[in-house]
């Protein structure tokens, strides 16, 4: 059932070497190629308004806490509304301050944060409500204002291993 | 109620100790080669199981009487859910899905301990330790970090706290209701994609067990991939159906009108699913040639470090992503964890290696061996890239401080041609001869199948498809359908000359005979199923979007979608439900209604969007409803999708549990190695032996 080698082994050996070298060099080139090509800024509110010229035009990803009451949906041509103001972006800092819920409940709070007007154009995320993490990706326009492409909501309270607190059950 | 509590949380300092003599146990066994040390550590391991099991017990009956005072109860549970919810709140939050976790570690590995272990003694002490210690590790998380069952306290001063026992002078705090598990998890798919992607993860810690046991002993030979074979194949099985039932959950839920995100979690649980999949054919070549032992312990290794890490991505929330989990402390421990084990492991490897030599050798580029190398490489790829795209974040966060994260396009762009290649890889290599083969004789093997499978892109031109890529990729699904049923085909028609049995009955015996490759090939058929169902969604899908007053209708590929009715009502589980009655048509032609809807959940303060699906073989038709106003105006906002093909995507991975049953299904040991002997020593029977006769 073993038939003869085809071919001298050393020829072979050669022939896999290349083959390797090939596939290897081909899947480097699309992930070196695309990392590039579709590497987005990842930044918090604050940074993103320092940076803003700078900014302006590139492909981003800004976190923020959301502000309930400024939230504006218009079924008709599905755009929606709000403003998020700054968190910090570093998780170490979050733990720090309390925890991602805590920080987003103060930032929410304190008017003297950095804030960022969103829009977004398409369904509204069940999510989205006073006190969520919004994370978004787009670009900036010359408004100052964030054109959100995406929209990821994390609404940490969920989850939150923390004593139960009456003002906080009763705030519905 | 207090008395449970204490009970789990006795029980798993029980099971942590009993699990601690085990690994002892199992370490005196070794050094004296005692076996009735031996024997000890594996009832130790035995034990573990109904420990848990009670441990777990406790936990539901929590759940379920709704103990508020239990503050992992109060947060996954809420008065209005219903039973089955409350139960399966169990793997709901953090601290009850790692106690879910060692649970069915225990079943596993107790499982196989009740083996008969007759030919493996050698393997026995290390499968437990190796067992016993990754329990041991969930334990000492679920005990220390993440217990699930604390509970809430007032002290005598007014101050709220959680904690395991009572504080001096402080009283049981019991919240009147909990929060109830997030609307969006009220969902039967997510009820059992937990479940079986932790099924998956977990088998794989058997085969690992294993392999670290042959390291450990020396017996480096493919016993240990013969005795986890099935094992492996379940793994996977369960590690797809995990992947499948998540995206079936965010199609279903999430409102988007797609399935997979590239989010981060979802990543995480496809690594250990790229690499197993790679194993999985690996092994092959190493129990037929003898070749590819160091690579395959390699490769389970890292699948079992990428399982711990999968299950700590899953659970931590250290990226960003919509699976909206805690923070906890639990990183560091994990990557202490998977640091250790994996550095052991490969130091074992390395103890072994001169005795991983191959036997065979590679003669051929194009013989059926050296495919299934490339069909490793590509595998290994595609890894990379997911994780390149995991920690290129941090990677370069840590060389410019700067954020920069990558997303869907990345994955999809450098992904995608290297899935498109595994396609091809796919339809050529189970026509290609084992050791020697050339590229003429692979020529004339496939070129038949090859040419039937231009069908496929001339019918797509037909059908008006010009993107060239969607071109490309529905070739190569037909490519592979068209090789599968020739090779069968072949196969049946040899069979019924050779023995005279009829067609039917010689598919059938065939397919029985050699239940591993058949097995194999129905699997495959299955990728390409769920392949052309992702290219339909990928490549052709349409949206639209239009606010309409009752009797109005809006037209999307060539449907119609009129808004005939809105309702509003109460469910049972304090939700209040907005939904719409929607009737559809094609060519003038009633094709029924679908019910787009709204849930507004009152303990969780949130909506929930089910969208309305019409589900056919060639498309779906999906509608949200994204806003009403109040019932006197009528008028509505309706998102459509049209998402051409996409069930194929649900089909294949039918089909593919429906192969992995036939590959798995049990068969005498004895059986089947007569079998090989066999086919070894008597005339060539299957078609790869056919070909080679005839070079």
């Amino acid at each position: 059932m073993e038939n003869p080698a085809p071919s001298h082994p050393s020829t072979n050996r050669v022939k896999f070497i290349i083959g390797g070298v090939l596939i290897a060099v081909a899947v480097l080139y699309l992930i070196i190629s695309n990392t590039s090509a579709s590497s987005q800024y990842y930044l918090t509110v604050a940074e993103l308004q320092e940076r803003k010229t700078e900014m302006m035009g590139r492909d981003l990803r800004v976190s923020g806490a959301v502000l309930g009451e400024t939230i504006v949906y218009d079924p008709q041509t599905l755009t929606l509304q709000f403003t998020v103001v700054h968190i910090p972006g570093d998780n170490k800092e979050i733990e720090r301050l309390g925890g991602l819920a805590l920080v987003l409940h103060e930032a929410t709070l304190n008017p003297n944060l950095p804030a960022l007007q969103v829009v977004y154009v398409g369904v509204k995320p069940d999510l989205l409500k006073n006190e969520a993490q919004a994370i978004m990706s787009g670009r900036i326009n010359e408004n100052g204002v964030f054109e959100a492409t995406e929209l990821l909501l994390k609404c940490p309270s969920r989850y939150e291993e923390a004593v139960p607190n009456q003002a906080e059950t009763g705030n519905k | 109620m207090t008395l449970l509590s204490n009970l789990g949380f006795g029980l798993l300092i029980l099971t942590l100790l009993v699990s601690l003599y085990g690994i002892v146990a199992a370490i005196v066994g070794l050094r004296k080669n005692s076996l009735v040390w031996a024997e000890s550590a594996r009832l130790a391991m035995l034990l573990t199981f109904p420990l848990l099991t009670l441990v777990s017990l406790s936990l539901i009956v929590l759940l379920v009487s709704g103990d508020y005072q239990v503050r992992y109860v109060y947060n996954v549970t809420s008065s209005t859910m219903p039973l089955y919810l409350k139960i399966t709140a169990w793997w709901g939050g953090q601290a009850g899905s790692l106690q879910f976790w060692s649970w069915l570690l225990a079943l596993f590995t107790s499982a196989v301990t009740l083996r008969k272990w007759d030919r493996d003694r050698e393997f026995l002490p290390w499968v437990i330790l190796v067992s016993l210690v990754t329990l041991v590790f969930f334990l000492a998380m679920v005990i220390f970090l993440e217990n699930p069952f604390i509970r809430f306290w007032q002290t005598a001063g007014g101050e709220e706290l959680a904690a395991m026992f009572q504080p001096a002078g402080a009283f049981p705090l019991v919240p009147v209701d909990g929060r109830g598990l997030n609307p969006l998890l009220r969902h039967p798919g997510m009820v059992i994609h937990p479940p079986a992607l932790y099924l998956g993860f977990v088998s794989f810690v058997v085969p690992f067990a294993f392999a670290i046991a042959a390291l450990a002993t020396g017996r480096v030979d493919d016993r240990w991939i013969r005795v986890t074979r099935k094992w492996t194949l379940v793994a996977w099985l369960f590690l797809s159906l995990g992947l499948v039932l998540g995206s079936r959950w965010a199609y279903d839920v999430l409102g988007w009108g797609g399935y997979w995100g590239w989010d981060p979690v979802e990543i995480a649980a496809l690594m250990p699913w790229l690499s197993g999949t790679a194993f999985l054919h690996s092994v092959m070549i190493q129990e037929r040639k003898g070749m590819f032992k160091r690579w395959n312990m390699i490769l389970i290794i890292l699948t079992y470090s990428l399982v711990i890490f999968g299950t700590f991505l899953t659970r931590s929330g250290v990226l960003s992503s919509v699976h909206a989990f805690a923070q906890s402390a639990i990183g560091p421990l994990f990557f202490t964890f998977i640091g250790v084990t994996f550095i052991v492991s490969l130091g074992l490897l390395l103890h072994r290696w001169n005795s991983l030599r191959s036997e065979g050798q590679m003669n051929s580029v194009f013989s059926r061996e050296s495919l299934f190398l490339i069909n490793n490489l590509l595998f290994m790829g595609i890894l990379l890239v997911c994780f390149w795209g995991v920690i290129y974040p941090l990677v370069r966060e840590l060389f410019t401080g700067e954020k920069v994260t990558v997303s869907a396009p990345y994955y999809e762009s450098a992904a995608g041609p290297l899935f498109a290649a595994l396609l091809l890889l796919m339809g050529i290599a189970p026509l290609s001869a084992w050791s020697a083969s050339t590229y003429r004789s692979l020529g004339r093997a496939v070129w038949k199948p090859a040419l039937v499978s231009l069908a496929a892109p001339v019918i797509a031109l037909i059908l008006g498809v010009r993107n060239a890529w969607a071109i490309v990729a529905i070739w190569l699904v037909g490519f592979v359908i068209a090789v599968t049923i020739y090779d069968y085909a072949k196969a049946v028609i040899s069979r019924t000359r050779r023995t005279g049995e009829n067609i039917p009955m010689a598919f059938w015996r065939l397919g029985g005979k050699n239940r591993r490759r058949y097995g194999g090939y129905i699997i495959h058929l299955g990728i390409v199923l769920m392949a052309f169902g992702i290219i339909g969604i990928e490549m052709f899908q349409q949206q639209t979007q239009a606010t309409l007053k009752i009797g109005q209708n809006l037209q999307l590929a060539g449907y119609t979608v009129t808004f005939d009715d809105l309702k509003e009502y109460m469910l049972s589980d304090a939700q209040l439900v907005g939904q719409a009655e929607m009737s559809v048509e094609r060519n003038g032609r009633p094709l029924g209604t679908i019910q787009p809807r709204v849930d507004f959940f009152f303990d969780a303060q949130q909506t929930m969007t089910i969208p309305g699906i019409r589900s056919t073989l060639e498309d779906d038709l999906y509608v949200i409803l994204v806003d009403w106003e109040a019932i006197s105006t009528a008028g509505a906002t309706f998102k459509v999708y049209h998402n051409p093909l996409v069930n194929w995507m649900w089909i294949g991975a039918g089909v593919l549990i429906i192969g992995m049953l036939v590959a798995a299904w049990p068969t005498r040991e004895d059986e089947t190695i007569a079998e090989r002997t066999a086919i070894r020593s008597s005339n060539p029977r299957t078609t790869e032996e056919v070909l080679q006769a005839q070079l």
